[in-house]
């Protein structure tokens, strides 16, 4: 199970990465092996406000279809087109190349509420 | 998860990397390597399923024919020895009971093979209308079931014994067939759930264990792979065979899911749910289930509810993206007046109406 040391993590499985005055948001290797073959995720457009804690977006397995939580609020300033025709990065490569959506935090000190690598690793051993 | 009820293999899933989940009280495994990796080994090899969690009741007794033409929609006076017919259980009402296999195993001896979230309502259904000469006994704790299916079926099934499995025809069967290693005999069909030729073999729930493992060893060089419930689900779909608690409820007529070749409305005995069904047949229903594909992008799924318009004409019984098929496809249960093929509909997909269209059903039939 990989879990990148310089990433922040949500309980929703979302991972985040801070880049200058953005952030960029996945999510885990954790997740994506819980949900299998990953065959479609549906994201926001550029442009659109999310909210914390709101889902913006879904991505299906072959069973399942499961929300997407926003880890920060802002606004969506690139969204990864590629997961359209090849959503099976998200379980080739969810830290890499399946990013999903990079965004203007409105409030970066909502990072703080976000769990380190070590926490989060915490609490998927407790799940 | 208190309770949940476990197969005789229960304690070898692990040792396969099976992930298991309730389903319907049971703790049965999911997945295996994966939904796309099993579904594709069953297509193009074998796979081997545990659904020991299916219900079997015997029926015996010298009225159990004239029993059973009551209770079920097939005909089973045109079933000789050792061959199994798929038929469907009513309400009055048209509305289903359950689907199932019997198997004629003699002609006062029938073995009826039931849906595993089913197995009290249907023993309970089938005793609540016992007539004389006929007994009832649900031995479903005691037996254990295991499908091979694929291409490859056959083959590393004969590996381990000595009856010629080609002298089974499709819905024929061969009662206490021997297998190497294996201690108790075993009933196997030719039949399954999953579009593809293949296996399903009854045996004794203390040689479950044994038989799954001579299997897996018997076909490693073929490929044959466990698979979990998610293939089950998407092999079936795939081949439009129905599940009951989707295609199939106390709400939904077998006319009205296509599955009118099992409801013999002309035969002498009088069943069941006769008259609705007689009445569907040859007058029509108002709704029925299609087959869809989205047009636009999303995958439809089970209870997301379906539109012509404004109006809201019918609900996606089960829908996924199909593996073999790699599209986005869907049974639905619609209005009549929108069921040509070609159609245009939408399904709502969460916050968002996408475009679908009726097409041909099965959506996948072997070459």
């Amino acid at each position: 199970m990989s879990l990148p040391k310089e990433l922040r993590y949500s309980e929703e499985h979302e991972w985040v990465k801070v880049e200058g005055d953005k952030v960029r948001i996945g999510i885990t290797d954790f997740a994506q092996s819980e949900l299998g073959d990953i065959v479609f995720v549906e994201l926001p457009e550029v442009g659109e406000e999310i909210e914390v804690d709101e889902p913006f977006g879904s991505v299906e397995s072959v069973k399942t279809v499961s929300e997407l939580y926003a880890p920060l609020s802002g606004k969506i300033v690139e969204i990864n087109e590629d997961l359209e025709d090849s959503p099976e990065f998200v379980n080739e490569s969810p830290y890499e190349k399946a990013w999903m959506i990079v965004i203007e935090p409105t409030d970066m000190s909502q990072l703080d509420a976000l769990m380190t690598a070590e926490e989060y690793q915490k609490m998927i051993d407790e799940e | 998860m208190a309770d949940l009820k476990r197969t005789p293999l229960y304690t070898v899933y692990q040792d396969y990397n099976g992930k298991t989940i309730d389903f319907g009280g049971w703790d049965l495994p999911v997945q295996f390597s994966g939904i796309k990796k099993e579904h594709e080994a069953t297509r193009n090899a074998a796979g081997l399923f545990d659904v020991s969690h299916m219900g079997e009741i015997v029926v015996t007794g010298p009225n159990s024919e004239q029993y059973l033409q009551k209770m079920l929609t097939n005909d089973i006076s045109k079933l000789t020895i050792n061959r199994a017919q798929y038929t469907i259980m009513c309400y009055e009402n048209g509305g289903t009971v359950d689907d199932l296999l019997v198997y004629k195993k003699g002609d006062e001896e029938f073995l009826l093979v039931v849906n595993a979230s089913n197995i009290e309502k249907d023993f309970n259904w089938l005793k609540q209308h016992l007539i004389d000469g006929v007994n009832l006994n649900n031995i479903s704790e005691s037996i254990a079931q295991l499908a091979l299916q694929g291409p490859k079926a056959e083959l590393i099934l004969q590996k381990l014994t000595n009856t010629d499995l080609s002298e089974i025809k499709f819905f024929r069967f061969a009662d206490h067939v021997t297998f190497s290693g294996i201690n108790k005999g075993a009933l196997v069909s030719r039949t399954g759930y999953t579009g593809e030729d293949g296996f399903e073999i009854y045996i004794d729930h203390s040689e479950a264990i044994a038989l799954w493992e001579k299997i897996l060893e018997a076909g490693a060089d073929e490929g044959v792979e466990p698979i979990g419930l998610g293939a089950r689900d998407t092999l079936r779909f795939e081949a439009t065979l129905p599940l009951y608690g989707q295609e199939l409820t106390a709400e939904i007529t077998p006319i009205e899911a296509g599955l009118g070749f099992a409801v013999k409305t002309n035969k002498e005995a009088d069943f069941i749910g006769k008259e609705v069904l007689k009445d569907q047949k040859e007058n029509g229903t108002t709704r029925k289930i299609i087959g869809i594909e989205m047009v636009d992008k999303g995958i439809p799924r089970h209870g997301y509810e379906v539109f012509k318009g404004e109006e809201k004409v019918g609900v996606v019984t089960t829908g996924t993206q199909s593996p073999t098929l790699e599209k986005n496809i869907g049974l639905a249960i619609v209005d009549i007046r929108f069921t040509n093929i070609d159609e245009e509909l939408e399904v709502q997909v969460r916050k968002r109406r996408l475009k679908a269209k009726v097409i041909a059903t099965p959506f996948y039939k072997r070459k």
